[in-house]
């Protein structure tokens, strides 16, 4: 049996994220958002402590698959000391790779490359994103 | 049963996906279509389309007559006492819909109790919850026992004479676990409430004899027995329809329109508003042919077999957990479980690329999932098509997807 499709999902990078993941925990006295995937029961716990325009830390907690997890990770990682246009910029590009598009390669992104394979899987996309959609919520809810 | 002719009925089940003969174990969520049904809403599209009960041409008598035949196939394959007590509707999740907010909202007032349990799905739990809701009244969960059954200790207990109405599945769409519904009926009556059965994952499965069981209620679904989506059914006892109230209003539902008042038609008709889902009654009244043809007998006693088959193999793969009911005898043809720290989607994910197609979450039924204490769980559903060679290939890809992930890890 032959998983080779599978590996372009599951990078090493990826396992290695969901394993011993980045920001875990909770920041007091900052921004919240709760959200949850209700097809399948993901769901993070997501704090960001934003000042100055600058998304000074961020921390995440939940229950889910490989690909949610490890995506909130790199997601906490990447955002953390970016501006917040920076944060949501990212989020864009990160968007446009799961839905196949082109995205804009001049941005680092880090370990997040490594999610490119979750566009191949269209039932998993959904996994990937979720802790991005509650990064522009929060962000979205601290700005209002 | 000749499985490989069954097999060839159903012409989906012959292709590949992803470089694998297809497994289908997900029939639970919904049920490959038999050649017969599809072949039963081509003629209808194609020879004999109209609208029921209205136009005075052939056609429009050719489609009454499909749709009212369909009626009656129904009423024998669940023992109704008369077609007057089969109504039509999307599936189950609008037919407990429909009792809670028709029978429910004339019967039940504050300090009633409406009595479920921890087993059931969503769409068994939430109409009682917006039930309860709006009439001030309890929603009352009876307790599982550590296999995932019902104790008819803990159902006593629960129903008092407070208790209005009782809604159990009759077979767990995530535990695999028949219920005694019958039993749980003379409490409820015993008790002078009314006893509701969500008939979902027993129907396509079993034979239903509704004046058996003596529920006032039986609702299913059209999609999970051969059947087309969009296409279910609410029995209810004659006495207790007569009394009830549409909550649908419009074309079709009507005996008289005035200004300011209207009456509503005899039963069934009265809960039917609107042009009703006359090609899919047809193909629910196909699969029910084709189901007979095999014999519901014969379908459970082969998916007891398999279910057996399945926990055994099953339970040959290391680090595998199995949920609800251990014998295989108290147990319907799904198994539900987990594999070590294997997350359920991942797990899926891994058996798709194998062709293996199984279920993944919570399975619309988080309570359950709190009350195992998990966040979701994977489930293989068998039907009548399929085989021992197919739950082999679950169990090795269930072996390889643990070995697949302790080398990635």
């Amino acid at each position: 049996m032959s998983f080779n499709n599978l590996d372009t999902l599951y990078r090493q990078v990826i396992m290695d994220h969901y394993k011993n993941p980045r920001n875990k925990g909770e920041l007091s006295d900052s921004v919240t958002v709760d959200m949850n995937n209700p097809t399948c029961g993901d769901r993070i716990h997501l704090t960001l402590d934003v000042q100055d325009g600058i998304v000074q830390d961020a921390k995440f907690d939940g229950e889910g698959c490989s690909i949610s997890m490890a995506s909130a990770s790199m997601m906490t990682q990447v955002i953390k000391g970016q501006p917040v246009e920076k944060a949501m910029k990212l989020s864009e590009v990160f968007s446009d790779m799961m839905l196949g598009k082109e995205y804009d390669d001049s941005i680092d992104l880090g370990d997040i490359e490594a999610l490119q394979g979750v566009a191949k899987f269209p039932a998993r996309i959904k996994c990937a994103t979720l802790s991005w959609k509650a990064m522009e919520k929060g962000i979205g809810n601290q700005s209002e | 049963m000749n499985i490989q002719e069954i097999r060839r009925q159903f012409p989906i089940l012959d292709q590949e996906v992803n470089g694998h003969p297809l497994v289908y174990l997900d029939s639970a969520a919904t049920s490959q279509k038999p050649l017969s049904v599809i072949q039963a809403l081509e003629e209808y599209y194609k020879g004999y389309n109209s609208n029921v009960h209205r136009g005075v041409h052939t056609l429009g008598t050719r489609a009454t007559d499909g749709y009212e035949g369909a009626r009656e196939k129904v009423r024998k394959f669940i023992n109704a006492s008369s077609t007057e007590e089969v109504i039509f509707m999307r599936g189950t999740t609008t037919a407990i819909n429909t009792v809670a907010q028709s029978y429910g909202m004339a019967n039940v007032s504050e300090g009633d109790e409406i009595v479920i349990t921890h087993m059931e799905h969503h769409s068994n739990i939430i109409p009682w919850q917006q039930l309860a809701k709006a009439t001030g009244a309890t929603l009352k969960y009876v307790p599982l026992q550590e296999d995932g059954t019902l104790s008819l200790d803990d159902v006593r207990e629960t129903i008092t004479s407070n208790t209005k109405i009782v809604s159990i599945m009759m077979v767990s769409n995530v535990l695999g676990t028949m219920n005694p519904i019958k039993e749980i009926t003379k409490i409820a009556h015993g008790n002078g409430a009314v006893m509701v059965v969500d008939g979902a994952q027993a129907a396509p499965h079993m034979k239903v004899d509704v004046q058996d069981l003596d529920c006032d209620f039986f609702a299913f679904s059209g999609h999970k027995m051969g059947g087309p989506t969009g296409i279910g059914v609410l029995y209810g006892k004659k006495k207790l329809l007569n009394n009830m109230e549409p909550i649908e209003f419009g074309g079709e539902m009507i005996d008289f329109v005035g200004l300011q008042e209207s009456t509503w038609k005899e039963l069934p008709w009265k809960f039917e508003g609107g042009t009703p889902i006359i090609a899919g009654a047809i193909g629910l009244g196909a699969a029910i042919d084709f189901l007979n043809d095999i014999g519901l007998d014969e379908i459970e006693k082969y998916e007891h077999h398999l279910a057996a088959y399945a926990m055994d193999k099953l339970s040959e793969v290391e680090g595998l957990t199995i949920y609800g009911p251990k014998d295989p005898q108290k147990r319907a043809g799904l198994v539900t479980f987990n594999l070590d720290d294997v997350h359920p989607h991942d797990l899926a994910t891994v058996l798709d690329s194998e062709g293996i197609a199984i279920r993944a979450g919570h399975h619309c039924a988080q309570p359950l999932m709190k009350w195992l204490n998990v966040s979701s769980t994977a489930r293989a559903s068998f039907y009548l098509y399929n085989t021992e060679e197919e739950i082999d290939r679950l169990a090795s890809g269930l072996v390889k997807t643990k070995e697949y992930f302790s080398d990635v890890f």
